[in-house]
This record gives C-alpha cells, sequence and structure tokens, in this order.
C-alpha cells in the first residue's frame, strides 16, 4: 500500500543534500511551509540555492532560514520588504548571492521547468536591466526575452488538505505558488493541516494530483 | 503664480476611479494605486485581480475576520466577493501577460513622452532591487495608467524625454494621473486632459520634462 505520509517533518528533510537547489512555496507568509523550513534549519544542510517569491519576513520561516547561513544563493522577484532586514542585511554585506526574476517570469520559469520545455520567450522585462545579455526574438511584431526553466532538487510547499497518495487541496491565496513548485521539482514535500482518507477528496477540487508529490507531512493544529 | 490647489492621494485616486467601466479586469499595484479601490462605484461590478492569484477582491475585512490566507499582493488583508476565485501564480500571470487585464493602475518614479515607465529600481548602490509583478503588468495589461506625484521632492519633473532610472517596461503607459492633471500619452505626444484648477498650461508645462499639447 502506497503513503506518502511522512511521520515528521524532519524525517521529511532526511534526503536533502548540500547544494540542493530547494523551492519554497509562499507569498509572504501565506501559503509558506513554516514548519518545513524549521525542519529544514535542523538539518543544516550547506550551499543552499532557495527559489521563493520573497526573501522572508521578520525573523520566522525563510528569514530565519536564510539567518542560518545555510543559503548561498536566493531567486526571487521581492526581496526587498519592510521587514525583510535578515535578507538585507546578508545582501548588503556579499553573504548572499541574489538573482531578481519578474513575478510572472518566476513562475513561467518553473512551469516550464515542470513541464518538460527547453525554455519560454517572454515579453517581460524586454529592454531591461534584467534582460541584459539574454537572447531576445522578435514575434509577430512583439519583442520577447529567451528565458530558461527552473528546475529543483527538492520543493517545500504548503497546502490544505492531503492523502496518501499525495493529492492536495489548498486555502485561498496561499495557493500561489504551490501547485507550480511541486511540478517543478523532483521531490517535493508538502505540509498540509490535515490528512484525509483516499476518496474524500473530490476529484473536481483537487488542484495538484499526487503524481507531483512525494511527501505529505500533517502539521497539527496548523489549520487557519 | 495663480491659485490652484494640488489634488490629494485620494483625489487622484477618484480620479482614476471614475475612468473605470462596469466590467473592467483591474489590477491595482501596491502603495497608492491600492486607495483607488475606496473610491469604484458599488453599484457597478467591476473585477479587482491581485497577481498573488485572487480575482474579485473585496474591502479590507473587519480585525476579527483577518485571514493569514487571503491577502494582497501588497501583504495587505482582504476579502473575497461573492463569485471571486483563487488560481496559482502560472495562471494569475496568464491573465496579465496574456493580455485578459483590461487596465493596470500603477505607481512610478518617471514616465517619458512614449510611455516607457521606471518604478522598480532607483540603482543607487545600497538599493535592493525588486521587481515583483511591475514589469509582466507594464508589458501585460491591455491599459497601464500611472498615478504619481508631478514633480519629485526636489520639485524636478517625474514626466520627462527620456528615462534617467532603470526602465520596468517600455512604450506602456497610456494614461498619467498626477496631482495636479491628467495627461495622455498619445502618437501626438503628451495630451492634457483635464488640470486642478486655478493652474495655468504654462505653469503646468514649466513643471513637466517634455513637451504638452492642448487638445
Amino acid at each position: 500500500m502506497l503513503n506518502k505520509v511522512t511521520e515528521s517533518a524532519i524525517d521529511a528533510m532526511s534526503h536533502i543534500n548540500d547544494g540542493a537547489t530547494i523551492l519554497i512555496g509562499g507569498f509572504g507568509l501565506a501559503g509558506q511551509p513554516a514548519e518545513l523550513i524549521d525542519a529544514l534549519i535542523e538539518r543544516n544542510a550547506k550551499d543552499l540555492t532557495i527559489v521563493s517569491n520573497n526573501a522572508g519576513n521578520g525573523e520566522t520561516g525563510l528569514a530565519l532560514l536564510l539567518k542560518s547561513g545555510c543559503v548561498r544563493k536566493i531567486i526571487c522577484s521581492f526581496p526587498r520588504q519592510h521587514d525583510s532586514y535578515i535578507f538585507d542585511d546578508l545582501y548588503r554585506a556579499g553573504k548572499i548571492e541574489l538573482e531578481v526574476v519578474p513575478q510572472g517570469t518566476l513562475a513561467a520559469r518553473m512551469q516550464a521547468g515542470g513541464s518538460g520545455l527547453g525554455a519560454i520567450y517572454t515579453p517581460t522585462a524586454y529592454g531591461t536591466l534584467l534582460a541584459e545579455g539574454k537572447e531576445t526574438r522578435t514575434i509577430d511584431g512583439k519583442n520577447y526575452v529567451l528565458e530558461y526553466p527552473i528546475k529543483a532538487d527538492f520543493a517545500l510547499i504548503k497546502a490544505f488538505q492531503g492523502d496518501r497518495w499525495g493529492n492536495l487541496t489548498y486555502r485561498k491565496a496561499a495557493r500561489n505558488f504551490g501547485p507550480i513548485m511541486a511540478a517543478a521539482s523532483n521531490h517535493t514535500i508538502a505540509q498540509v493541516s490535515e490528512v484525509v482518507e483516499l476518496g474524500v477528496l473530490d476529484p473536481e477540487h483537487i488542484i495538484t494530483p499526487g503524481i507531483f508529490v512525494h511527501e505529505v507531512v500533517c502539521i497539527e493544529g496548523e489549520a487557519s | 503664480m495663480s491659485d490652484y490647489t494640488p489634488r490629494s492621494v485620494d483625489e487622484i485616486a477618484k480620479r482614476v476611479a471614475q475612468d473605470i467601466e462596469e466590467g473592467m479586469y483591474v489590477n491595482l499595484g501596491i502603495g497608492q494605486p491600492t486607495r483607488v479601490a475606496d473610491f469604484l462605484p458599488k453599484d457597478k461590478d467591476i473585477f479587482l485581480h491581485s497577481e498573488n492569484g485572487v480575482l474579485g477582491m473585496g474591502p479590507a475585512p473587519e480585525e476579527a475576520d483577518r485571514d493569514g490566507d487571503l491577502i494582497n499582493a501588497g501583504k495587505q488583508y482582504i476579502t473575497l466577493l461573492k463569485g471571486g476565485s483563487y488560481f496559482h501564480h502560472g495562471d494569475s500571470f496568464a491573465m496579465i501577460r496574456g493580455g485578459h487585464i483590461d487596465l493596470c493602475v500603477l505607481g512610478a518614479f518617471e514616465v517619458a513622452e512614449n510611455g516607457d515607465i521606471a518604478n522598480w529600481f532607483l540603482g543607487r548602490p545600497k538599493d535592493i532591487p525588486a521587481v515583483g509583478g511591475a514589469m509582466d503588468l507594464a508589458v501585460g495589461a491591455k491599459k497601464v495608467y500611472v498615478i504619481m506625484d508631478h514633480v519629485s521632492k526636489n520639485g524636478d519633473p517625474k514626466i520627462v524625454e527620456n528615462l534617467k532610472l532603470p526602465i520596468t517596461g517600455e512604450k506602456c503607459v497610456n494614461r498619467i494621473y498626477t496631482d495636479l492633471a491628467v495627461i495622455d500619452i498619445t502618437e501626438q505626444g503628451l495630451m492634457v486632459r483635464d488640470m486642478v484648477d486655478g493652474l495655468t498650461f504654462d505653469e503646468l508645462q514649466a513643471k513637466t520634462g517634455a513637451a504638452l499639447q492642448q487638445p
């Protein structure tokens, strides 16, 4: 009997190695898998590349991961926030590498990665600093920038309900990058508020089918 | 100098809201553009899109009803209207890049007379670049309106012939709403649509870094 449910967040981190590229879900704190990130900090793998929309808030979750010194590089769209001081200090001290990617391009590059495309042409960022040195092309009179896929070793995401096959639902705007990251990684670990029996999730409502998910960790008392 | 009162932040937002029609799908940028929502007519169906995966965004909730999973692009608590929906970032930016969003309202540091916009990065040594969805919105929305002060804190024009700051998107701004005027960017150049009472065209021109025209 296949069972993707892993007992603890710590156990789920056991495969994560030094130098791994890890997608981390969330937009600000909504959908950020805080307990999985805590477990990743405990895992203490080094030299990580993190892909996430932001670069952490306050002193929890992603910000704490950056503070732990495990992260070599972050790829994100919006690192600078009013409470992103941990990232700001690391960046200004030259202790973390930053690749800024427009938010829609970040999503599209991961979608390309997850769906087996070799690259995409996007109109976003044409003629800007973020397209410097990149191949461009004019298609039907419109200018595009060539962007390569993002594929990762791991994804850590937060969903709402899950089952032992790894099917997931999400809650409100906490969905954001979750489904895309699940598809773009070789090993997706989802934290959920509730694990339900097979068949409980309405197939019409499953947002991420289990094929994209490898481990499900139930974080008790997480339900909003 | 003649006697005039610049539009307040709320008055500018109200002025933008007047130009938004029933049935439009609209993305309001972070900061000042967000305030346009407060002045949209309640009797019209206007759909607010938030790039973190919300369509049909409603007003801010009461404190007791705040939900950490329901925020807008500025990470403020929001509500969802009846008929609203959630979706992932891929679909959200398909709406933007795919030309399904009728109008986006952005803030800006500078706008050039050809519609180039700079609003993401000042480029000084200590600044941290952060673009978010601005470049996608600039190229993707069918129309881009800008809200900004007419001049900078130092009195320098923010409407210019050529951008001095790093560009966000090329030739994408259709209209600029400032504290002094509403200006369309047209094939014929910068066309002044309205000005605050008491301001003369020559005074407005003196505060603008590119040639203005009157229809």
